[in-house]
Formats: structure tokens, sequence, C-alpha cells
């Protein structure tokens, strides 16, 4: 099962096994990693569940929808390496995927 | 006071259909939401997406179920509240008392929350200083345009919102539009608008920035915003837009007492009450074992809180379950004439 790292505000990192087809977001709720509220519960219509992407990891994610873009906008401080957890779907390839919870989601 | 048998807070799908199944078993509600207009996230958040798991319905917009809710309890004469949001609840004998932040009362003989994921708030800046100037010189929503006239205004986003009032206040005002990208949410009319009032020096856009910080003494006079690569701006500034949209808080319903857990409360599934009597909680707002965030969901929870809800309402009558194709009192209630 592939790996998904989750690094909180309180310097914390949680690793954590993610099935293939859950989201990130999904992973992080049903472990109970704190920082991610998912308001809407995946549809892309609330950013919270805002994550920064390790650097590294950037070009290796799917692209985002325009949607995704549009919803980073209301974002607590969104950066270059934003990204909605619940639009990155876990597969192989995102084995070893490292993200950091924002310090707030709204 | 408005007396009457059930309190919906939250005028979502799940409060509307709520109020439909009470006034089918012949109780009287009314409704207090927070937002200005019927709806809830089906309106606040995908209006014009479709939805495609109503059962019997194929596909239908946020904005037609609603209006297709509004539609079906329309014989009830539901009175709504709107820009009302619930502060204070009271136990008084076997009934409760219900405050709002507009200061209006209920006295109620149940309460039903379907508040979705809380009431919806504006965004608000990350900056910390913002606090200290918001309402003053600082706002998330504009409620009297005419004190913008002839100052020099920051507004912040890149939604429908933030490039409206772009446009509409650089008539009058010096207008700065700072935007975390360049790419828009809004409307391409309205961007290929602000872009034109850019090239003509009527507004001053800046994308790719964001704000970085305030000062000010007792109100602001100017703002320091901060490019994507690091490079930062200072910009006079009177006044401050923010409009990054909505978040949902629960707010005070966090001091009533209920079972809370991650923002969820928790329900028997035999009613929906929650652990305090007479308080029943609904849609995606409730939480046991196996909950389903789906709108049908919402209303079945809602149909069963209704039935909870009469022994509170009327309790020296037994209610005897009835279906709306052959039930006398319910077709008179829905206003349906019979020969």
């Amino acid at each position: 099962m592939p790996k998904i790292t989750y690094r909180t505000q309180d310097n914390k990192t949680h690793i954590i096994d993610v099935q293939n087809g859950l989201t990130v977001m999904e992973g992080a709720i049903q472990n109970d990693i704190p920082g991610i509220d998912a308001d809407c519960g995946g549809g892309m219509s609330c950013a919270t569940c805002h994550v920064y992407v390790d650097e590294e990891w950037l070009d290796k994610l799917p692209v985002k929808e325009d949607g995704e873009e549009d919803m980073l906008d209301m974002a607590f401080e969104p950066k270059k390496n934003s990204r909605l957890s619940c639009q990155l779907i876990v597969s192989d390839t995102l084995d070893g995927l490292v993200v950091n919870i924002p310090s707030k989601q709204g | 006071m408005n007396k009457t048998d059930v309190l919906i807070i939250g005028a979502g799908p799940t409060g509307l259909f709520c109020a439909h199944q009470l006034g089918i078993i012949g109780l009287t509600c009314e409704i207090v939401d927070n937002l200005d207009k019927a709806g809830g996230q089906c309106i606040e958040l995908y209006p014009d997406k479709p939805i495609y798991d109503i059962p019997a319905i194929p596909e239908c917009t946020g904005e037609e179920l609603t209006n297709n809710l509004l539609k079906q309890i329309k014989p009830f004469n539901i009175n709504f509240h709107l820009n009302q949001r619930v502060e204070e609840i009271k136990k008084v004998n076997d009934r409760w008392h219900v405050k709002t932040n507009g200061n209006k009362e209920f006295d109620v003989a149940s309460i039903v929350i379907a508040g979705g994921v809380g009431s919806f708030e504006p965004r608000k800046f990350p900056v910390k200083e913002c606090e200290k100037f918001e309402g003053n010189s600082l706002f998330y929503a504009v409620k009297d345009k005419t004190i913008f006239k002839d100052k020099t205004i920051s507004i912040f986003g890149g939604g429908d919102s933030a490039l409206d009032w772009a446009i509409e206040l650089s008539n009058t005002s010096k207008v700065n539009l700072i935007h975390r990208r360049d790419g828009f949410s809004g409307m391409e009319a309205s961007v290929q608008k602000v872009k034109e009032l850019n090239d003509q020096g009527k507004i001053n856009l800046y994308t790719k920035y964001q704000l970085d910080s305030v000062s000010g003494e007792n109100k602001i006079n100017s703002v320091k915003i901060k490019h994507d690569e690091g490079e930062v701006k200072d910009i006079k500034s009177d006044y401050v837009l923010g409009f990054f949209g909505l978040i949902m808080q629960l707010g005070p319903i966090l001091d009533w007492g209920l079972n809370i857990d991650k923002k969820k409360v928790e329900v028997n599934t035999e009613n929906f009450e929650t652990n305090i009597n007479g308080i029943f909680a609904i849609g995606d707002i409730c939480s046991y074992p196996g909950k389903l965030k789906l709108i049908l969901s919402g209303f079945h929870e809602g149909a069963l809180a209704a039935r909870g809800c009469f022994k509170y309402a009327k309790p020296d009558e037994k209610l005897r379950f009835e279906f709306t194709t052959t039930s006398k009192a319910a077709q008179e209630r829905l206003g349906i004439k019979n020969d």
C-alpha cells in the first residue's frame, strides 16, 4: 500500500498506509490526522482540505483542474505548492508523497 | 416572541424537507438561516452544478432542487428568518426559548438542527493585524459604498465579488485589485473589463501578490503586498476589502451541551434526537455509525426527526402513521381539494 506522509503544524510526522483509490484527504480523515477539515466532503467546493505538497512532488502529481485553482483562491495562505487533498487520488506513483498541513483551513 | 412547535436551524435541503414532514403531520415550524436565502450548501457552494443522486430526479442543479423544495413546502406558509444566526437556547419548563443574533426570539417545543457544516461566515485574511481594523477600514462585505468615495481602496480576491466591486468602485474611488495569480475565477466578461480599466489606469491590477501586512493608527493607511518571488510593495490604502468566499463555522452550537465529535452532533438513528431531549440533528451536521453525507440521507433523517418532534409539541396526542396518497388530514394540510 502506498505510504503518504502528513506533516502537521505541531511538527509531527504521520506516515500512513493509504489504499489505492482513496484520496489524500480521505487518508487523513480516516486516520484522524488533525488539520484537514474537508467540510464539503470531497466536492472541490470548500478549500478546507488544503495542503502544501513537498516541492519535489509538485510535477509528479496530476495537474489541477480549473475548479481546483479557483477554490485555492479561497484557501488560507495559498502558495505555489498548494493543492486540495481531495483531488489527489492515491496510487502507486504517489507512494512516498509528503504533504504539509497548513496552520488553519479558514 | 415567535411561538411555534418546532424551530429548524438551517434552510438547506434537509431543513426544508423536514419542514415538509412536520407540515404533513400537522406541526408548525419556522426556519432560521444565517444566509440571505434558502438552499444552504446547494445554493451557496454549487447552485449550478448538477446533482445526480436525488431519488427519482435523474439530474438537477442545487438551485433547482432548492426551488422545488420551496414549492413543495409552500402550502404550509412557513416563516423564514434569514440573515439570522441562532445564538442562545434556554430550557423554560417544557419548552425551549431561542434567541438569534438579530434579537429574534422563539418559544418552541423542540429544535431541529439542520445546520450543514455550520453557518456560513466570510473567510478572513490570514494576517493577524487585520482583526484590529475589521469593521472600521477593513471589510469582508460592502454595506455602505458611499464611504469609499474619493478614497483609495485595496481589494483582494479573484472571484466575482472582488471583480464586480473593483469595477463598480473604480467610478468613484482609486482602486487597487490584488490577486494571488494571473487567472481569475470570476466571469470572463468581468475579467476583461478589469483588464481594460487597468490599461486605462482606472484600476491598478497586481497579480501574483498577496497581503503581507497592514498598517495605520486607528484606521488603515497603507498595506504591504508580497509577490510570489518575494518582492514587497507598499501601497497607500484607506480601505481594504477581502473577498475569499465563505467558510462554514459551527459557532454557538458548540456551547449548548450537545455531544459533539469532530464538528458533528451525535444522534440516535431512531428519531435523530441528540443527547438533549427535544433537540434533534439531521443532515451533514449529525453523526451516527454508517452516516452518509448525501442529501437523500438528510431527507430520511428529517422525516424521522419530524415524527420525533410530535410528542414534544402534542404530548397528549398519539401520532397515527398515514400516507399522503390516502390521508385526508395530510391532503387538507397540503391544500388539496377533494370532491
